[in-house]
């Protein structure tokens, strides 16, 4: 327990100190923490989920505190949770008999009735498992509403077919949680090739590409194109952190043809390009996205111009917030000096009455889902409208 | 050895440089028609008809077509033939015109007809502005390069293909060639140190390179005395182009340069031969400072007044990079006591915004400043949007630095006026849609490295890779529909009234 502690301590203050930083590197950390959080958990018998919920949330709660703006630590957590409430819901099903069905998520808020049977529970969750889909609708629900397990008494209803095993169900849930987060880490970490595997089918023949910074996913997906298509790319550079000048140098190292431009130029040479393909920092429950700052003014040029926005993410960006106010609680301003280094105005301001220099340096700019056209990610393509029902896929709602 | 004569423009404020160095020009001869399209070549065609004989004329072109064969015979093709040195001739005829029919010069008979037939249609089309070199046409790049006086290295390594059309950079290495080649020969006239300071972008702006250009030109025109036997005109029209052949060489001419340079040509062509030389001169040097004071200085004064009117107190202004006709109205603005804030949007390579954050700053303004990617961020609080531009085009789309159409279309989006100030002498007829087909291109190792932060160094050594390039674009255009006014000495207009200002305001009689 206190190497667990240390290690969560740590890793708070990494976030604190922006010594991690990135979605993918977050995501790595943040979900190996929490396997460690939940394989130290010692489970008690009388509701094993709960408990692990409680644990994670308390540590998953002080990540996101470190650093809000690193949305895929929050993410991360919420997956985590989701996962072991569809684990509960799986152990559960099976025990009451009921095969279990492919996993959705409780998508139901109301509470159980305590004193409900054992049989009308499991076929209420086996309900609530399922997708809310066209054929689920149109079936009668064995009660007016699904069932909830969290907060039934769960000694009650459990207690009667439980006692037995109860052991094994709480190894079994502690199991099946370290097992399913294994694969999402698998999942995070290897969304790259899943991405680039559609590189082909977006980018034909001598298309010219416009992109701003620099994102991973991005050379992974134009290295697979390169093998078979032939395309030239204009990379913005990204002031005020200049990531464009590492990116041209990488592409030009794969040997595709670069050019690198300053971002006022955006504008001007967009009529001449194919596509804009860019990564993004997060992607907001309604399809809008969290981007490096200039993302926004890039994705205005390019409706003008009628020219397709293309975003490349893996799915552990999606973030289950809707974004209100985003240029204020999704953004952060970093030092002034990145844009007008300290003490260079100072001759002008002796003299003056003192009215400083204001210097905006943002991190961020949120896009809105009007002017993308297409997220690539490691599940496939999706359109803007589609991205909340990934986001009902992958995570519960009672975490949001 | 001539005194370099100082430049002395008072009540201007442009980026000026400490250093100076000393241009010496050579006489050449400038197919002007590339450059400096306009009626003016129609009518020194037919000045030529008026003073030359037809017997004359047509020994000219017998002994023109004898050294073309010549030439041709010995296997290399020379440019330089009997009377090409006369003033005013020129030999290749419209040849070099692109679109216009080729007519041989050496048929000397039908010469002369074809050229009564061609003049009706030339007169139609006088108002349209004449193509421009484009550099993608290997012939006449090549026979301009044989023609120029600086030697053009252009590297065509390293070119972005997009922009093969337009002259690539030259950079200003070539100050010291520049200097060894004219030291040398002591009949030319020393041109003020314009061309020079152009090529170093110490002068940046549009109306600072016309005021100096203006300047250098007084400078000339008074030290200048007609060769025995050679009409003035004609002579100091040569002159003339050889000099701006060497300013176009150091740095391609901006809008502002060229009206004004079609506008002393046509002065220059309307002189009377009945005055004396030394009238003759002194009317070109008033032609030229009345010029510079009305359609500049006295312009911008309008401009301020207009434009003030428009900014109340509370405002936000958004400003992008460095004009300095928006800088005056800010001032004035200010100065008159009107309570409001300023955002300098800024953008690389060259910064210029931080010039005007300083200006504003010195006079006590309250300053937001910031890059062109936060400009969305920034929008929001922002209530106006004001705007300089190197040349409004017939078609109302703005000519200016780069990063200002940009700008302009995030303020549309949020609904923010944009108001661009321009003087008229600004406006040009030709129209252009997009910023490729005609831009300058700066100098890509600028963009290598980052002003005041040393630890980008990512691009040094990019000229190594062959499928890296870097692009450093000068201007681009801006649509009309992200204009709401243009603010002009005659008033404030929606940017459909340009062509109406281009035919109402500037027809010829007016100066």
């Amino acid at each position: 327990m206190p190497d667990l502690q240390a290690a969560v301590d740590d890793f708070v203050i990494k976030l604190k100190r922006r010594q991690v930083e990135g979605s993918l590197a977050t995501a790595k950390s943040t979900v190996l923490l929490l396997r460690q959080v939940v394989s130290h958990q010692r489970i008690p018998s009388s509701g094993p989920a709960s408990s692990l919920i409680d644990a994670v949330k308390s540590v998953g709660s002080r990540l996101i505190a470190a650093n809000p703006m690193e949305l895929a630590v929050g993410n991360m957590v919420r997956r985590v949770l989701h996962i072991i409430r569809e684990e509960e819901a799986t152990i559960v099903a099976a025990q009451v008999g009921v095969t279990p069905v492919s996993d959705s998520d409780d998508d139901a808020d109301v509470h159980g009735v305590p004193g409900l049977s054992a049989v009308a529970l499991a076929a209420a969750n086996r309900t609530a498992l399922r997708a809310p889909s066209l054929h689920n609708l149109l079936e009668s629900l064995p009660t007016s509403a699904g069932a909830n397990v969290e907060p039934v008494p769960e000694s009650d209803t459990k207690s009667r077919c439980k006692s037995s095993d109860k052991n094994s169900k709480s190894w079994k849930l502690k199991h099946g949680v370290i097992d399913a987060i294994g694969l999402l880490l698998g999942e995070i970490e290897n969304y790259h090739s899943e991405i680039s595997e559609q590189a082909l089918e977006h980018i034909h023949q001598k298309q010219v590409i416009l992109t701003l910074g620099r994102s991973r996913s991005l050379l992974h997906f134009f290295r697979e194109a390169k093998k078979k298509r032939s395309f030239q790319v204009f990379v913005a550079e990204g002031a005020p952190r200049y990531q464009g000048h590492k990116f041209a140098k990488e592409l030009a190292a794969m040997e595709l043809q670069t050019t690198v431009i300053t971002d006022s130029a955006v504008f001007a040479l967009i009529s001449r390009v194919n596509m804009v393909i860019v990564g993004a920092h997060a992607v907001m429950a309604n399809g809008g996205i969290v981007a490096p700052v200039g993302m926004h003014m890039v994705a205005l040029a390019a409706r003008r111009h009628a020219v397709p926005f293309v975003v490349l993410t893996g799915l552990h960006k999606l973030c289950p917030l809707y974004p209100h106010n985003p240029s204020v609680v999704l953004n952060e301003l970093k030092s002034p000096s990145q844009v007008l280094d300290f003490g260079e105005m100072s001759d002008c301001l002796d003299g003056t009455d003192g009215s400083p220099v204001h210097v905006v340096n943002p991190m961020f700019d949120y896009v809105p889902p009007e002017l993308i056209s297409l997220f690539i990610t490691d599940s496939g393509g999706h359109n803007p409208s589609y991205v909340y029902r990934l986001v009902a896929e992958i995570y519960s709602p009672e975490d949001h | 050895m001539r005194a370099q004569p100082t430049l002395s423009v008072s009540e201007w404020k442009f980026q000026r440089s400490t250093t100076t160095k000393v241009a010496f020009f050579s006489r050449n001869f400038w197919d002007d028609r590339k450059c400096f399209p306009g009626p003016e070549n129609d009518a020194r065609q037919r000045k030529l008809k008026d003073r030359t004989s037809k017997a004359e004329r047509r020994a000219l072109q017998e002994s023109q077509r004898a050294a073309k064969e010549a030439a041709r015979a010995s296997g290399n093709q020379t440019f330089f033939m009997p009377g090409m040195w006369e003033a005013g001739t020129n030999p290749y005829g419209s040849n070099e015109k692109k679109g216009v029919d080729k007519k041989p010069v050496d048929k000397s008979g039908e010469k002369d007809k074809k050229k009564e037939v061609v003049v009706p249609e030339k007169d139609k089309r006088k108002d349209a502005p004449a193509p421009r070199l484009q550099f993608d046409d290997e012939q006449k790049v090549a026979k301009a390069r044989r023609r120029a006086i600086v030697e053009q290295t252009t590297e065509t390594k390293h070119r972005v293909e997009l922009f093969r059309h337009l002259p690539q950079f030259v950079p200003p290495t070539q100050l010291q060639a520049l200097e060894e080649k004219y030291l040398q020969n002591d009949t030319m006239h020393i041109h003020p140190a314009v061309g020079l300071k152009y090529l170093t972008w110490d002068i940046v702006g549009g109306n600072a390179r016309c005021v100096a250009m203006l300047e250098a030109f007084k400078e000339m025109i008074r030290d200048y005395t007609t060769p025995p036997q050679k009409v003035m005109s004609r002579d100091l029209t040569a002159k003339i182009n050889s000099h701006v052949s060497f300013l176009s060489t150091c740095r391609p001419l901006s809008i502002s340069m060229g009206n004004a340079i079609r506008s002393f040509k046509l002065k220059i062509g309307k002189l009377r031969d009945t005055l004396t030389e030394a009238e003759a001169k002194s009317s070109l040097v008033s032609h030229l400072e009345t010029f510079a004071q009305e359609k500049i200085i006295l312009a911008d004064k309008e401009i301020v007044k207009h434009a003030v009117t428009k900014i109340i107190d509370g405002d936000v202004v958004l400003t992008h990079g460095f004009s300095c006709v928006v800088e005056m109205v800010l001032s004035h603005a200010h100065s008159i006591g009107k309570k409001f804030r300023v955002v300098v949007v800024d953008s690389r390579p060259r910064l210029e915004g931080r010039i005007l954050l300083r200006s504003l700053l010195a006079q006590g303004l309250k300053c937001t400043y910031t890059h062109i990617n936060a400009v969305t961020y920034i929008m929001q609080e922002v209530t106006k949007v004001f705007l300089g531009a190197a040349s409004i085009l017939a078609n109302g789309t703005v000519y200016s630095r780069v990063g200002t159409a940009a700008a302009a279309m995030v303020a549309h989006g949020y609904r923010v006026p944009v108001m661009i100030c321009c003087e008229t002498y600004k406006f040009h007829e030709r129209v252009q849609l997009d910023s490729i087909c005609s831009n300058e291109l700066g100098d890509p190792d600028a963009l290598v490295g980052v002003a005041g932060r040393k630890e980008f160094r990512e691009l040094v050594g990019w000229d190594e890779s062959e499928h890296l390039r870097l692009l450093n674009l000068t201007y681009d255009a801006t649509p009309a529909d992200y204009v709401s006014m243009i603010i002009t000495e005659h008033g404030m207009v929606p940017p459909t009234s340009v062509p109406v200002i281009l035919r109402e305001y500037r027809k010829e009689p007016i100066l």
